[in-house]
C-alpha cells in the first residue's frame, strides 16, 4: 500500500496533476452548494500539456478530481474531497478500483488542489456524491485502456479483460500493464456512455475493507497540517483579541522579544490579533504571555450566555418567517380538543477538534503556498489570492490529513490569519494555536430554541403541528445565496420538514437571532443534530402521553414508510425492546431520516443517581442505501454516537463579559472511555439505493435517544442540552 | 484560574485575637531600633552608613515576597493593581511600587518608604491596612529596607495607577489604624539570642521578619492580629488551609526530614509531602526558591525549635494503593474521573507520571481538614515557578464537570490516599466555587 | 546544550530546560508523531514511554529528563513483538479514524500490555481513558487492546 500522506511541495497545480505522457482522466462532482455554480469552465492552467484531460460529465464543468495513470504504471487518484477520519480515501479507492480492474493496493491518493468550484468536504455528502462519477471515470478509463491494448494487438476489444491493472487478451493469455499503454490511450476519445458494471459481480464494494490510512496513522507517518515541515519555516502563535470585535490595547513587545527564540512580534491588519513567532512553538508561547497583549473589548464587552438565551426565547413571540407549511395548522390547533406544547432549548458547542487549528504558509512576492487542513480548499485559496493580490495560479493549496474536522475546517478564517502574518515575513511561517485559542476562538454550533405545538386526536396523534425556531442562520455569513429570499436556512428543515414521520397539518416557523459576541457556524450534524433532538424528543413526549409504548407510537406514524419502519422493527427487536431490563435501568428510542440515510437507534441507560448517567448498550440499525464498506459505515456510527453523547451531557460554551469560559480540556469535557458505551451494536440493513450519507448519522441520534432514554429512567423530560443542566431539573419534572 | 482577587493576607483583616503591647512601645515612640544584633549573622550584612546595596535589596524583596502582592494577576511586576477583597471590609488594591514618580513611589524619600514597611505609615501619615505585613517587616532594619528601595529603583517604572480601594466605614477611616497598630502593631527587630546557634537565629529572622510566615499560618485574633498563643499552628487563610508549621509529629512539621523540608522550601515539592499549591506555590515561586542554602537551612533549624502543637486539622494518615495505570477501579463516578482527568499526571498511586511536581503522595492536602486544599486545587488550579517553568495544576471547575463531578474526585482522592472520611463534599465544593 | 536520550540515540538540543520534550521532538528534532493536543496533560495526544512508562510530552520540561529514556513512536521497533501486535490490532480492526490521537493511543496501550500482558475491560479503561478521542474510536481501541493480547500469549 502506497502512502497516501500528501507532501508539501511547491510543484504547480499543473505539474501536479499532468504527469509527461500520463492518462489524466477528469471527473466533476457536484458539491452539495454547487448546484447553483452554473457557467462554471475549465479553471486557467488546467490543460494538461500532456495527456489529456477528460470530461465525463455533461456540459460546463469544474473538474475537481482526476485519476492519473501514469507509464510507470502508477495509478494516481486525485480528490478533492480530504480524509478527515470519515474513511473517504478508502472507499473513493473502492469506487475507482471497482470500475478500473485493479487492486486498492495500486492506487495512491493525492489531494487535490483547489478547483473552479466549491471544493468542500461536509454535510455528510461525500460518498453520495462520488458514488456515480468515480465509478463512470473508472470505467471510462478502462474502456480506454482497453481500447489501446486491443489496438496494439489488433485485436477486438472483447476478448480482452483487466486484472490489477493489467490487460489481458484472454485467448493469448499476453498481457500489458496499463502504463504501457497509458500515452496511448490519452490518445482516444473519452467514451460519450460508459457501461458500468453489474452490481452483483462487484468484488470490493458492499464487501468490508480495510482503511488504506490505517497503516500510516498508526505507524505515525501520517502527515496532518499541524506536522507540516517547509525548509527555513518559523512557527508562530497567536491571540486574538478575547471578546469578538475588540483590538488590541497594548502590549510589552519588548519583554516578548526577549524570550530566547523569538524572532518577532506582528499585529494584523484589523488589530485584532497578535501574533509571536520563533524558533519552535514554546519559544513563541513564552513569547506571548510575555509580550501580554491587553485589549479594547469593544461593543460585545457586555455579552453573556444569558443574553443569548434571553433573546432566543424572546424569539418564541413576534413576527417569524413561515419556513414550510401544508394545511391550516394553527387553526387545528386553535379548535383541538387537546394540545401539547413544549419549549426545548441547545447550547453553543465547541469543535475541539483533537488536532488544534494550525496553518502554514509562504508568501513569496511571486507566488504563495499554503499548507493546511481544510474541508473547503477553494476558499483557503481565494482568501490568500484576495490578501496577496497574486494570480489565481501563483497560490497553492496543499491538503493534508485532517485531525477531525466536524465542520470547524469549513471555516477558512485561520487560512486567511495565517496568510496576513505570513506576508509579513520573508520565511514560511506555521501558526499552532494553542488549545485555549482553539477553544475560545471556534467559530460555535449555535444555541437555539425550539418550541412545538401538536394537537391531538383521541388516541394522542398528531393531528397537525407546529414547530417554531429561533437561532442563527449559519448560512446566511457562510454562504450567503443559499439564504432562501424570505430568509430562512434550509439547513433547518433537516430532521425537521425531512422527517420519516407525516403530519396531516404542519407548520415551520423560523424566527432569526444571531447571537452577539460570536461567530456561529456549521458543526457535525449540522441541522440533523439541532432538529433531531427537538423533533424526537417531542414525539417521545407524545407517545408517554398517550400512555403508548415509544416503538409502538412511532410505528403508528410511520406507516407510509417502509424504510423507516424497518429500520425500527429491527432495531427493536435487535436491542430486545420488548424484554425484561434488569433492575436500575431504561430504554429510549430515536427513528431518523437525514443525511439521505435512515436509522433507528435504542440507548439502554442506568441512572444511579439523576446526575449520573451510565450508557450501556446502543442498538443502531442503519438503512444508508448500498452500502460501499460496511464496517466503515459501523466505525462512523460508533463514533458519530460517542461524538454526539459526548456533547449531548457535557457541553455548553459559556460567556461572561463576552469571554468564552472553558478553554481546554480541563473545562471543555470530552467523553472518556470509561464512559462511552460498554457496547454499540449496529446493523446494516441490505439495499440497493444510492448510498446516503454517514458521518453525521451516528451524531445526530446520540442526543435525542439518550435523552428519552434518561426520561424513561427518571420520569421527567429532558428539553435542555447538555442534558445534566440543572435546567432539566427546575423546568422539565413534568412528564408531558 | 488562580481567583484574581484572592490574597493570601486577607485574614489579616478578618480573623485573630490577641496582641503583644510589649511591641507598641516602640511605634507609639516612633522609635525603631536599628537592632545592632540583627544581622549579625547574616551573610548579607552590611554596613549601615554605607551605600544600600541593590543586590541585598533583591534578594530581601524575594524573601519579603513583595512581587507577589504588588503584581496584578498578569501584569506588571511590582506595578500594583492586585486586589485583596475583605469581606465585610472592602476592597482595597495592592498600590504601584515602581520608581514611577506619581504612579508609584519614585517621589518617596527614603525615610518614607522605611516608615510604610516598617511602620504601616505612607507620605502624609497615610496608614497602610495590615495586608501589608508590616509588623513582620519590621523585623528588618531601616538599612535592609532602604537595601529594597534601592533594588526597587532599579525597576522599570510603571505609570499604571492603582485602582482607588473601596473600603466600607468605619474600615474606610484610615486613622483607625493606629489603635489596631497599638494592639497589633509593628514589631522591632529582636535581638539574637545567644543561647541558640546562629544558624536559629538567621531562621527565626526569616520566618518571622521578611518571610511573614506567620501572617498565614498562624491563627488571628479578632482584631486580625496574630495569635501568639498558636503561633504557626496553621489557619485558615483566603478558603485553603496554611498548615501547622510546628513539630508536632502528626498535624506539624515533626515528622518531615530536614532534608525534605529543605527541599520543599526551596524547590515547592518534597516527596512524601507533595507539591506546593495556592499561595504557598507563589511563595516558594517568587520568593522561597531564591533564597541561599544556608538560608534555607537556618528556617529549617527554626522551625523545627517550634514548640509541638496539635491541630486536628491538620491531621491525615496515608494509604497506599496500588500502583500502575491498569489499578484503577471502574465501579464509582469519582475513580473513573479520575482516570480520566487526574492520572495522566499523578498516576493511580500517586506518582507522578512526567515529573515529581506531580507526586502527590503524602500531601496533606489528600484528605486533611475535609480535603480543603484538594478542594480548593480542583476548583482553582494552581501554578508554580520553578527552575523548569511554571508547573501547573489545571482547574477543573466552571465546564463539563459539575461540582458533585468534582465532589466525586475529591472523595475518590481522599478513601484512595489516605483514611480520610469525606462528607459533605459536594457542599465543600459549592462553597469553594461561590468564594471563587 | 541539553542531552537526552531519544529513541536509543542521544540528541544535544539547545533550548531552555522549561521546553516541554514535545516540542523538541517536534519542532527541534522533526519527529512528528507525537501530537500535539492539549497542552496540559489532558488529551494523552503526545505521549511517549520514559524508560518504558507513558508519560505526556506536553508538561515535561526536558530539563527535568535527565538520563531518563525517551522512546516515540516512529522509534519504536516494529518487530517488537508488543509494537507489532497493537499495530496490527490497530489496522485489523480498523481503529482509527481522523488518526490524530492515534500514536498517544498506541504507546498507552504498548505501556499497557508490557504492564499487564492480559487486561481486563475495567484495566484497559483504568489506563487508557486519559487518552482522549474525538471520533469516538473507543469501543474499537478497547477490543484492538484485547485482540493483541490474544495475539501475544
Amino acid at each position: 500500500m502506497s502512502t497516501p500522506a500528501p507532501r508539501p511541495t511547491l510543484a504547480s497545480r499543473r505539474q501536479m496533476l499532468g504527469a509527461g505522457g500520463a492518462l489524466l482522466l477528469a471527473t466533476f462532482w457536484p458539491t452539495p452548494r454547487q448546484s447553483r455554480a452554473q457557467g462554471a469552465s475549465v479553471p486557467a492552467g488546467m490543460a494538461p500539456e500532456q495527456g489529456l484531460l477528460v470530461e465525463n460529465a455533461q456540459g460546463a464543468f469544474a473538474p475537481n478530481a482526476y485519476i492519473r495513470i501514469a507509464t510507470d504504471n502508477r495509478i494516481t487518484l486525485i480528490l478533492p474531497n480530504v480524509e478527515m477520519g470519515q474513511g473517504i480515501y478508502t472507499s473513493s479507492v473502492m469506487l475507482i478500483a471497482e470500475e478500473l480492474g485493479i487492486d486498492m493496493a495500486q492506487v495512491e491518493i493525492e489531494a487535490a488542489p483547489p478547483g473552479g468550484g466549491a471544493e468542500i468536504t461536509g454535510g455528510s455528502t461525500s460518498v453520495m456524491t462520488e458514488w456515480l462519477p468515480l465509478r463512470q471515470a473508472g470505467a471510462a478509463a478502462r474502456s480506454m485502456l482497453v481500447q489501446a491494448a486491443a489496438t496494439h494487438w489488433q485485436v477486438p476489444v472483447a476478448e480482452c479483460t483487466t486484472r490489477s491493472a493489467t490487460i489481458i487478451h484472454v485467448p493469448t493469455g499476453r498481457s500489458l500493464p496499463f502504463g504501457a499503454v497509458a500515452a496511448q490511450a490519452a490518445t482516444l476519445p473519452v467514451p460519450q456512455k460508459t457501461t458500468l458494471k453489474d452490481p452483483a459481480t462487484y468484488t470490493l464494494l458492499g464487501r468490508p475493507q480495510h482503511r488504506i490510512d490505517s497503516a500510516v496513522k498508526v505507524q505515525g507517518h501520517a502527515i496532518f497540517g499541524m506536522d507540516v515541515q517547509v525548509p527555513g519555516q518559523k512557527i508562530g502563535t497567536v491571540a486574538a483579541c478575547p471578546v469578538v470585535g475588540g483590538t488590541l490595547a497594548g502590549m510589552n513587545k519588548a519583554a516578548a522579544l526577549a524570550i530566547r527564540g523569538v524572532q518577532a512580534v506582528l499585529v494584523n491588519t484589523t488589530n485584532t490579533t497578535v501574533c509571536v513567532v520563533a524558533d519552535h512553538y514554546w519559544a513563541a508561547r513564552k513569547g506571548l504571555r510575555a509580550l501580554k497583549p491587553q485589549w479594547h473589548d469593544g461593543p460585545n464587552a457586555h455579552v453573556t450566555t444569558q443574553t443569548i438565551y434571553d433573546q432566543l426565547h424572546d424569539g418564541l413571540n413576534g413576527p417569524a418567517i413561515v419556513a414550510n407549511t401544508k394545511g391550516d395548522a394553527p387553526a387545528v390547533i386553535a379548535h383541538a380538543a387537546a394540545t401539547h406544547t413544549a419549549t426545548y432549548q441547545q447550547p453553543l458547542l465547541a469543535h475541539a477538534t483533537m488536532e488544534p487549528i494550525n496553518c502554514t504558509a509562504h508568501v513569496r512576492p511571486d507566488g504563495c503556498d499554503i499548507w493546511t487542513g481544510t474541508q473547503i480548499a477553494d476558499r483557503a485559496r481565494d482568501t490568500a489570492i484576495e490578501l496577496t493580490g497574486l494570480p489565481k495560479d501563483k497560490v497553492h493549496v496543499h491538503c493534508q490529513y485532517i485531525g477531525g474536522g466536524f465542520g470547524r475546517r469549513l471555516e477558512h478564517e485561520y487560512v486567511t490569519q495565517c496568510v496576513e502574518f505570513a506576508r509579513q515575513v520573508p520565511y514560511p511561517l506555521k501558526i499552532i494555536w494553542s488549545r485555549e485559542e482553539d477553544l475560545t476562538h471556534d467559530r460555535y454550533r449555535p444555541a437555539y430554541v425550539d418550541q412545538m405545538t401538536a394537537a391531538l386526536d383521541s388516541k394522542g396523534f398528531i393531528t397537525a403541528l407546529t414547530h417554531r425556531i429561533v437561532g442563527p442562520a449559519v448560512v446566511a455569513r457562510w454562504d450567503p445565496p443559499e439564504l432562501t429570499k424570505d430568509g430562512y436556512d434550509e439547513d433547518l428543515s433537516v430532521a425537521t420538514v425531512i422527517t420519516p414521520y407525516t403530519y396531516p397539518a404542519y407548520r415551520l416557523e423560523f424566527a432569526r437571532r444571531e447571537a452577539p459576541g460570536v461567530v456561529t457556524a456549521w458543526w457535525r450534524g449540522v441541522g440533523g443534530t439541532r432538529g433531531l433532538f427537538v423533533v424526537e424528543g417531542f414525539i417521545d413526549e407524545l407517545a408517554h402521553r398517550a400512555g403508548a409504548d415509544p416503538v409502538a407510537y412511532r410505528r403508528a406514524m410511520l406507516a407510509q414508510n417502509p424504510r423507516a419502519l424497518a429500520v425500527l422493527d429491527k432495531a427493536a427487536q435487535a436491542a430486545g425492546w420488548n424484554t425484561p431490563l434488569p433492575p436500575g435501568r431504561a430504554r429510549g428510542v430515536a427513528v431518523q431520516f437525514a443525511f439521505g440515510s435512515y436509522m433507528a437507534s435504542i440507548a439502554e441507560v442506568e441512572m444511579p443517581e439523576p446526575d449520573n448517567v451510565i450508557i450501556h448498550r446502543v442498538t443502531a440499525v442503519v438503512d444508508c442505501g448500498r452500502v460501499l464498506n460496511p464496517d466503515q459505515v459501523i466505525s462512523q456510527i460508533e463514533g458519530g454516537l460517542i461524538f454526539g453523547f459526548s456533547a449531548a451531557l457535557y457541553n455548553e460554551i459559556t460567556l461572561e463579559g463576552g469571554r468564552v469560559q472553558q478553554s481546554n480540556f480541563n473545562t471543555w469535557r470530552v467523553m472518556r472511555m470509561n464512559e462511552a458505551p460498554c457496547k454499540i451494536d449496529v446493523l446494516l440493513m441490505p439495499s440497493t439505493e444510492d448510498p446516503g450519507g454517514i458521518g453525521e448519522v451516528g451524531t445526530a441520534a446520540a442526543a435525542p435517544v439518550l435523552a428519552n432514554a434518561m426520561a424513561a429512567a427518571q420520569g421527567r423530560r429532558y428539553r435542555t442540552l447538555p442534558l445534566l443542566s440543572p435546567r432539566n431539573g427546575a423546568d422539565h419534572k413534568e412528564q408531558g | 484560574m488562580r481567583n484574581p482577587m484572592s490574597f493570601p493576607f486577607i485574614s489579616t483583616c478578618v480573623q485573630g485575637t490577641r496582641v503583644k503591647f510589649s511591641r507598641v512601645g516602640g511605634v507609639l515612640s516612633g522609635v525603631v531600633l536599628g537592632g545592632a544584633a540583627l544581622l549579625a549573622t547574616t551573610a548579607h550584612a552590611h554596613a549601615a552608613a554605607s551605600a544600600p546595596s541593590v543586590e541585598n535589596g533583591r534578594y530581601l524583596a524575594r524573601a519579603a515576597d513583595c512581587e507577589v502582592c504588588h503584581t496584578a494577576e498578569g501584569g506588571t511586576p511590582y506595578a500594583g493593581g492586585r486586589a485583596f477583597s475583605l469581606p465585610g471590609v472592602g476592597v482595597m488594591y495592592a498600590p504601584n511600587i515602581t520608581p514611577d514618580k506619581t504612579a508609584g513611589i519614585g517621589a518617596w524619600t527614603d525615610q518614607q518608604f522605611v516608615d510604610a514597611v516598617r511602620k504601616g505609615i505612607s507620605p502624609h501619615w497615610k496608614h497602610l491596612y495590615p495586608a501589608m505585613p508590616y509588623p513582620a517587616y519590621a523585623r528588618m532594619s531601616d538599612a535592609e529596607v532602604r537595601d529594597i528601595r534601592a533594588y526597587l529603583a532599579t525597576l522599570p517604572p510603571s505609570a499604571q495607577k492603582t485602582p482607588e480601594n473601596s473600603v466600607k466605614f468605619p474600615f474606610s477611616i484610615r486613622g483607625l489604624m493606629v489603635f489596631w497598630n497599638m494592639l497589633n502593631g509593628p514589631a522591632a527587630s529582636y535581638a539574637d539570642d545567644p543561647d541558640k546557634p546562629a544558624e536559629w537565629n538567621r531562621g527565626r529572622y526569616l520566618v518571622e521578619g521578611p518571610g511573614h510566615c506567620a501572617d498565614c499560618h498562624s491563627p488571628r485574633t479578632r482584631t486580625f492580629g496574630l495569635d501568639n498563643s498558636r503561633a504557626l499552628g496553621g489557619n485558615v487563610v483566603n478558603g485553603w488551609r496554611a498548615y501547622n508549621l510546628t513539630s508536632d509529629k502528626q498535624s506539624g512539621l515533626g515528622a518531615w526530614s530536614d532534608e525534605a523540608l529543605a527541599q520543599y522550601l526551596s524547590t515547592g515539592h518534597a516527596d512524601g509531602h507533595g507539591t506546593a499549591a495556592g499561595d504557598m506555590a507563589d511563595v516558594i515561586g517568587h520568593s522561597l526558591r531564591y533564597l541561599s542554602a544556608p538560608d534555607i537551612h537556618a528556617m529549617v533549624v527554626y522551625l523545627r525549635s517550634i514548640a509541638p502543637l496539635h491541630t486536628a486539622e491538620d491531621t491525615v494518615d496515608a494509604r497506599t494503593p496500588a500502583a500502575g495505570d491498569a489499578s484503577l477501579p471502574q465501579s464509582t463516578r469519582g475513580a473513573r474521573l479520575y482516570a480520566s482527568a487526574c492520572a495522566g499526571c499523578h498516576m493511580p498511586d500517586g506518582t507522578g507520571r512526567q515529573s515529581s511536581f506531580g507526586t502527590i503522595t503524602g500531601a496533606r492536602s489528600l484528605g486533611a481538614d475535609n480535603g480543603r486544599n484538594l478542594v480548593q486545587l480542583l476548583v482553582q488550579g494552581s501554578g508554580m515557578q520553578t527552575t523548569t517553568g511554571v508547573q501547573i495544576m489545571p482547574h477543573f471547575a466552571g465546564g463539563g464537570l459539575s461540582e458533585r463531578d468534582l465532589a466525586d474526585i475529591a472523595s475518590f482522592v481522599m478513601t484512595h490516599f489516605t483514611t480520610a472520611t469525606p462528607h459533605n463534599m459536594e457542599q465543600a465544593v459549592h462553597d469553594a466555587r461561590q468564594a471563587e | 546544550m541539553l542531552s537526552l536520550n531519544i529513541n536509543g540515540q542521544s540528541h544535544q538540543v539547545d533550548v531552555d530546560p522549561d521546553t516541554p520534550l514535545l516540542w523538541v521532538l517536534r519542532d527541534v528534532l522533526g519527529m512528528n508523531a507525537t501530537k500535539f493536543g492539549c497542552g496540559i496533560a489532558q488529551c494523552g495526544a503526545c505521549t511517549v514511554h520514559m524508560d518504558g512508562r507513558a508519560v505526556r510530552a506536553c508538561n515535561l520540561p526536558v530539563g527535568l529528563i535527565g538520563e531518563q529514556h525517551i522512546s516515540t513512536l516512529e522509534g519504536l521497533n516494529p518487530a517488537d513483538p508488543v509494537t507489532k501486535a497493537v499495530q496490527d490490532a490497530w489496522v485489523a480492526l480498523d481503529v482509527v479514524q481522523c488518526g490524530y490521537c492515534q500514536p498517544g493511543q498506541i504507546m498507552a496501550a504498548i505501556a499497557l500490555l508490557r504492564a499487564v500482558p492480559h487486561p481486563t475491560d475495567e484495566q484497559i479503561d483504568s489506563a487508557m481513558s486519559a487518552n482522549l478521542c474525538r471520533c469516538g474510536t473507543y469501543v474499537r481501541i478497547r477490543a484492538a487492546i484485547h485482540h493483541a493480547a490474544g495475539a501475544l500469549a
